[in-house]
């Protein structure tokens, strides 16, 4: 396909955001990257369908986030714990996602249910307008904004905990270590 | 009690004040909910992280594959 080079130059402009997005919502870069392709694949095997002019970001973000919902339900179903899951991944290999310094906040990220997880994301990092989120997740702009809420509530409870000691194995382990003394 | 796994209810603007909406919680929630400095910092937290991806720019193989698909004639040419 010949493609106007304006709209690939757009097309290109937002991977990295894309990319970002996809990183924050999955927690693996390589995942992330995957995810990514994909979705440059079905977005320039159906660029007919985007309206020149109209909001290439959002566009792409709905085309991303649309596999990974779709990705997610597959794994659902084979795996049982999939948030729990992705928290254990992310604190026992911080170098996978991203510094050092981001392993304790991403932890509480991966722990939010993943509608809250990209509600936050679209709203708080990616720059969009609650309108936007609401389109890209395809659901009412009230919805994202309750989300949003829950999230940063939800966020604040387990980075306040967090910070009183550092982050251990899980809460059950630390409740038994604090209630039982010393091992 | 609710869980992720009751999506379609949670459609439905769950109040965020009703403890089991939430699952194990902090008895401190709400207080910490009040705590505009762990808002702020969470937010600044956030950008933060987001903005060390975004650096990273385009991987090599996803530009490589961008211009190859845009580049290429369909093939009927």
């Amino acid at each position: 396909m010949k493609l106007d080079p304006a709209i690939r130059d757009q097309v290109l402009a937002t991977v990295p955001s894309l990319r970002a997005f996809a990183i924050s919502l999955c927690g693996n870069i390589d995942r992330a990257d995957d995810l990514v392709q994909e979705t440059m694949l079905r977005a320039l095997a159906h660029i007919d369908s985007f309206e020149p002019g109209t909001n290439m970001p959002a566009w792409l973000f709905t085309i991303l986030r649309n596999l990974f919902r779709s990705e997610y339900r597959k794994r659902r179903r084979e795996v049982e714990d999939p948030d729990g899951r992705y928290a254990e991944t992310l604190k026992s290999h911080p170098e996978q996602t991203g510094r050092v310094e981001f392993a304790e906040f991403r932890a509480a990220l991966a722990r939010l249910p993943s509608d809250q997880r990209e509600a936050l994301i679209l709203v708080g990092a990616s720059g969009f307008s609650y309108e936007d989120a609401a389109t890209i997740c395809g659901c009412a702009v009230g919805t994202i904004k309750s989300r949003v809420n829950r999230a940063r509530t939800r966020l604040a409870d387990l980075l306040a905990v967090d910070s009183v000691d550092d982050f251990g194995p899980d809460r059950a382990t630390r409740a038994v270590l604090a209630g039982g003394g010393r091992n | 009690m609710k869980n992720r796994r009751t999506a379609n209810i949670e459609e439905k603007a769950v109040d965020a004040d009703k403890p089991e909406a939430w699952g194990p919680v902090n008895p401190r929630r709400s207080e910490v909910r009040l705590g505009r400095e762990v808002q702020a910092r969470i937010g600044q937290q956030l950008r933060a992280m987001y903005e060390d991806f975004v650096r990273q720019g385009v991987p090599p193989h996803i530009e490589a594959l961008v211009r190859r698909l845009t580049e290429q004639d369909d093939g009927t040419a």
